[in-house]
């Protein structure tokens, strides 16, 4: 029996699939916290309420990229944690990784956060949301119906998206 | 792999979906000439185009982003430039030259030599007041509000009332740092 230093906690999940079906969900937010689009795909657990969860990422999102800022070795100009930072301002991170997921994180300089869930064994996925990002433009942007700010309410987008994010190997 | 901010928009321009230059030219022309009759005072006719390009700017921002790679901006005499290279380049076809810096590099000239907006336009005695091309503030307004920065921008010179180019003055008021959005946690 042995109790530390394991390197997989818990058993590890299904191997990823190269036919895709490898994310688990979705988020865009706007600078002001509001969650646009939450879309689900694999997700066996929910513990929180869906405003609470959405609350929680923004919040680790947030904490987490001016964490990383503050950790910066090369960035002379030091801003103290908790200190407003300028958008652009500071480094970010593009994802992190745990046994059991890998999360995806991209933000644009107009304050929008994308956040893909997915198996911790999938690549690089920085290019996927960028294209993900170009399908916000052409399906929500550019709908003139759509009021920005507002939560994401079309089918046509989320059948892309949901096309899309099951080729993801 | 960091991908490198393009220094012009034709390549992009190249590649992007566009009308027909003239039809484009007469519906704006339609709509600036619908919104006289409406509103029938000239300065309310300004104020209308003003808006409908802060409309236009929150979005396009979106799509500028998306599309030409610029990813930051380390100053605000970068922003202009890429503006004026690439963000003219893409939506309107022409560039500007940016010019007329003050001392604190925060207010500058963005000056257009060519403006497709204005073919086939004079304006009659009725309209001297109006800022025929006053869409444009809005766009550049709405656009670097979504990123941030708080901007003031007013036409300096125009064609269309004899002067020799068309000059935007954009005064950079305040940049807006990044807020933790949520009050408290119920």
């Amino acid at each position: 029996m042995q109790f530390f230093g394991t390197t997989e906690i818990n058993p590890s999940p299904p191997a990823v699939t190269a036919a895709g079906n490898n994310a688990h969900m979705m988020y865009i937010f706007n600078r002001n916290g509001v969650c646009l689009l939450y879309r689900e795909w694999n997700r066996s657990l929910h513990t929180l309420s869906a405003q609470q969860d959405q609350k929680l990422m923004f919040g680790l999102l947030f904490s987490l990229k001016s964490l990383t800022a503050k950790m910066d070795p090369t960035s002379a100009d030091k801003v103290n944690l908790g200190v407003p930072q300028l958008p652009g301002q500071g480094c970010s991170f593009h994802s992190f990784r745990t046994n059991t997921y890998k999360l995806s994180f991209m933000e644009t300089p107009s304050g929008i956060k994308l956040i893909l869930v997915t198996h911790p064994r999938t690549g690089d996925l920085r290019e996927s949301l960028k294209y993900i990002y170009n399908l916000y433009v052409e399906y929500v942007v550019k709908n003139p119906l759509y009021t920005p700010g507002t939560p994401i309410k079309y089918e046509l987008f989320n059948t892309t998206l949901d096309q899309y994010v099951r080729g993801l190997g | 792999m960091p991908a490198v901010a393009p220094r012009s928009g034709d390549a992009i321009f190249a590649s992007a979906e566009r009308v027909n230059a003239e039809l484009f030219t007469l519906t704006y022309g339609a709509i600036v000439r619908q919104l006289i009759t409406d509103l029938e005072e000239v300065d309310e006719v300004n104020k209308q185009l003003d808006q409908m390009g802060y409309n236009i700017g929150v979005r396009l921002i979106d799509e500028f982003l998306a599309k030409s790679n610029v990813s930051r901006c380390v100053d605000f005499k970068e922003t202009a430039e890429v503006i004026a290279k690439v963000g003219f380049k893409m939506f309107l076809g022409v560039t500007a030259t940016v010019t007329n810096w003050d001392a604190e590099g925060t207010t500058c000239s963005l000056v257009l030599e060519d403006n497709p907006l204005v073919d086939f336009v004079e304006l009659p005695d009725t309209c001297q007041g109006l800022h025929y091309c006053n869409v444009l503030n809005g766009v550049v307004r709405g656009a670097l509000e979504m990123v941030s920065m708080k901007t003031e921008v007013t036409w300096i010179r125009d064609m269309l009332r004899g002067d020799d180019a068309y000059e935007l003055q954009v005064k950079l008021l305040k940049q807006i740092p990044e807020e933790y959005p949520y009050k408290d946690d119920e």
